[in-house]
């Protein structure tokens, strides 16, 4: 049962990396434009020259 | 005309030396746009950041002070093939961004801890039931508590918060049972860990917490969305106003007006703001202020409002602001009056939770009481009192009524109602009596050619096309018509008199019937409310009536409420001459003509006393202090805004279907409503009784709880539906 003392320390620490990982996400502002960010992974404003096919 | 646009109204110093503006973006259809708009926007001189928010419809714009005027953004949007319309950010916006992200945080914090806690608890429930040694159970009480009380002491803030302004104000509301259940829920398992009992309740306080917060979330979310839209609408609407600076003409956004600018106001156009008449003549279509289609002629020193439409010919005005204009003076007393006369109809939840919280905490007290009276030990009477807050705690109760919500104003946007009010589906479904506006609400708000049937097609589009070249309010109703939006090349308007052309070597002429030379030929039937304007193309010849026209699909809508069973009225400020005709179209027999803004207020007021439940529906100035004193109100995005500011919701688009789509998602929702409190008050009826008989465990408690929460929340997702 020892193993315990350190596991669940351990459990809650990775929850609370995600969690601040959240709020970090949250206050950088990156769930203010939901839709828009979907569509702009698929710009290809970042390729100079589109290989022709 | 080439005139100078000052939009510094809407430039805002966002630090280091930059500028940055806000837009709300017109024609944005596809994913393509964002490349397209950006990366237009950047290529100007000075800018140093463009980001389009695609949710919700709106660019920013950042630029080095002194390198870009601002209206050069609006060009450039205009070249892309959008339109841009600045808009200043309403306080009341940023204050919800801010309120919607404090909840996400809290919700965050309470998901986080829920999870963890569960994750300790089952397993407490799990070895209580096989040979969990009491040294496990306690250090997994403790973890729980390292968990619980942080948290809930962070997302538990929006509850106490209120709760505590709720006591101060000496009124219970639902928040009251919630936070008190919390509290005594943590506070109970604290003791009982510190004395190594069996059960703690740190997960159904934290679950409790998150579950609400779930819904208010939503709740919160969805009403941003419509501000956003409504804020967007608002800006597109936001005209702008040719103001003297010196002999010069500049266009400012009507928002920086001041008392004391003069200002050009062109035929055709809007008067900007209230004020005096300095020089010119002409007549005014007032009827977004008092309903009246007739127009009214005007000369200098005469009093003008903002709203009226200027018919024929250019005015210089002056603004004023400091010496009230009567007739608006008249509406503000009576909106003053209607607001505070309003006997606010309280909310359903607020209702439920007067009610409520009473009995909830007579019912502990009595538990602990009857305990202690029947030998129970102190502690254990406690503890049954406490687990009877606990499982009573108004969960069920409280997602009941802002889960509908959350769904019906989903539904009710789709339908394209924009909702103002918290509380407007409540109210909305319950409304009995509908009295309706006639100019602007039953009628489309701009007037239409109502012969086009009966005119020849070729000149109606050959006309059509030549009104292209005009702002003259009849030549712009005749637009509508046309199928090609392309004005002729040589069309030229001749201020007073009308527009010529040459088609196909012909000459055309569309105007008044002395300049076209038909005066003769066409009869002018001088009907009130009916004007005509001449169309001539060589020796053929048309008269085109225009005149206020029934929204399209108004009398099928009209009998979709009267099938509802509602009573609809009209009541207008038009003459009885204009009102008959659309009451009779319409098959409406309670109608009043000629009626001011205070008897519109006095006949809401009689029809409320009688005991009905009043939907308003109107867009004029003389309107709006009758939808403030209606139990509930609808009215037209092309309303004036003092009117939209007093609608509970606004609809959109040029059809009258919203209002039905409004009152049936409404009914719809206010039944889920009632069904979800009267599946909570079951829900308590069976819970309440073990209870009380201290038959309740940690494990009954969280299964309770969600499982309530659950089902009033899928009942609710049955409201979303389109109507």
């Amino acid at each position: 049962m020892n193993v315990l003392v350190y596991l669940i320390p351990a459990a809650l620490g990775l929850g609370l990396l995600g969690l601040f990982a959240f709020l970090w996400a949250l206050r950088s502002g990156q769930y203010s434009d939901v839709e828009g960010a979907a569509l702009r992974v698929l710009a290809d404003d970042d390729i100079d020259q589109m290989p022709t096919p | 005309m080439n005139e100078a646009v000052d939009l510094s109204l809407y430039a805002r110093p966002s630090g280091d030396g930059t500028l940055g503006m806000d837009l709300a973006v017109e024609g944005i259809a596809c994913g393509a746009c964002i490349g397209r708009i950006e990366s237009a926007v950047k290529r100007l001189p000075g800018v140093t950041e463009a980001r389009l928010n695609y949710t919700n419809r709106r660019l920013h714009v950042d630029w080095t002070a002194g390198l870009l005027q601002p209206a050069q953004i609006l060009r450039t949007l205009e070249e892309a093939g959008y339109h841009g319309y600045p808009f200043a950010p309403l306080r009341a916006e940023a204050e919800a961004a801010a309120q919607a992200r404090r909840l996400t945080r809290c919700l965050a914090v309470a998901g986080f801890a829920a999870m963890n806690i569960m994750l300790l608890s089952v397993s407490v429930w799990a070895g209580n039931a096989s040979d969990i040694t009491p040294e496990t159970r306690d250090f997994f009480h403790w973890a729980s508590a390292l968990i619980a009380l942080p948290a809930a002491a962070y997302a538990g803030r929006p509850f106490f918060s209120s709760a505590w302004q709720s006591l101060r104000a000496g009124a219970l509301n639902m928040d009251v049972p919630i936070s008190l259940g919390v509290v005594l829920a943590l506070a109970l398992s604290v003791t009982e860990t510190a004395s190594h009992a069996k059960d703690a309740y740190y997960d159904s306080a934290i679950m409790l917490l998150f579950f609400l917060l779930v819904g208010r979330a939503l709740d919160h979310a969805m009403r941003r969305k419509t501000r956003a839209v409504a804020g967007n609408l608002a800006a597109l609407k936001a005209e702008t106003a040719h103001r003297f600076s010196g002999d010069e003409l500049v266009s400012v956004p009507v928002a920086a007006l001041e008392a004391g600018d003069r200002l050009l106001v062109k035929a055709g156009e809007r008067v900007p703001a209230d004020g005096s008449v300095l020089s010119g003549s002409s007549e005014l279509d007032e009827s977004l202020i008092t309903g009246e289609t007739a127009r009214r002629k005007i000369g200098a020193g005469a009093m003008i409002y903002a709203g009226s439409l200027n018919y024929s010919g250019a005015l210089t005005m002056r603004v004023t602001a400091a010496e009230r204009a009567t007739l608006l003076d008249e509406i503000e007393r009576l909106l003053e009056k209607a607001a505070s006369a309003k006997s606010r109809s309280m909310r359903l939840a607020d209702r439920a939770a007067r009610f409520y919280a009473p009995v909830v905490h007579v019912t502990a007290a009595l538990t602990f009481i009857g305990w202690w009276l029947a030998g129970a030990s102190l502690h254990d009477a406690v503890v049954t009192a406490i687990a009877v807050l606990i499982i009573t705690c108004p969960c069920a109760l409280a997602l009941a009524i802002p889960a509908v919500h959350v769904v019906a104003s989903g539904a009710l946007f789709r339908a394209g109602v924009i909702v103002n009010a918290g509380d407007a589906i409540e109210r909305l479904g319950e409304a009995d009596t509908v009295i309706f506006d006639k100019t602007g609400t039953l009628t489309l708000p701009e007037p239409r050619v109502i012969n086009a049937e009966a005119t020849d097609p070729d000149l109606l589009q050959m006309a059509a096309r030549i009104a292209l070249s005009s702002r003259h309010p009849l030549a712009q109703a005749l637009t509508r018509e046309a199928a090609s939006h392309v004005p002729y090349d040589a069309a030229r308007e001749e201020p007073g008199q009308g527009v010529r052309a040459v088609i196909d070597g012909v000459e055309a002429r569309l105007g008044s019937a002395r300049f076209c030379g038909t005066a003769q030929k066409l009869q002018d039937t001088s009907e009130p409310g009916v004007s005509h304007i001449y169309f001539c193309y060589g020796n053929r010849s048309a008269s085109f009536a225009v005149s206020q026209k029934l929204r399209p699909d108004a009398v099928e809508v009209i009998a979709g409420l009267r099938a509802r069973g509602l009573t609809l009225h009209i009541v207008s400020g038009d003459r009885a001459a204009a009102v008959r005709p659309v009451a009779e179209a319409l098959g409406i027999t309670k109608w009043l003509a000629g009626v001011k803004p205070a008897e519109k207020i006095a006949f809401v007021e009689t029809l409320k006393r009688q005991g009905h439940r009043v939907l308003m529906v109107g867009d004029g100035l003389n309107d709006a202090p009758a939808l403030a004193a209606a139990s509930v109100s609808l009215s037209p995005i092309a309303a004036a805004d003092v009117t939209q500011a007093q609608a509970d919701a606004v609809f959109l688009g040029e059809r009258l279907q919203p209002v039905l789509d409004a009152v049936a998602v409404a009914r719809r929702a206010r039944g889920l409503m009632t069904e979800n409190l009267i599946f909570a008050a079951v829900y308590n009826a069976i819970a309440v009784p073990i209870a009380i008989a201290g038959a309740i465990t940690p494990l009954i408690a969280a299964l309770a709880m969600s499982g309530s929460s659950m089902m009033v929340t899928l009942n609710a997702l049955r409201g979303g539906k389109p109507a």
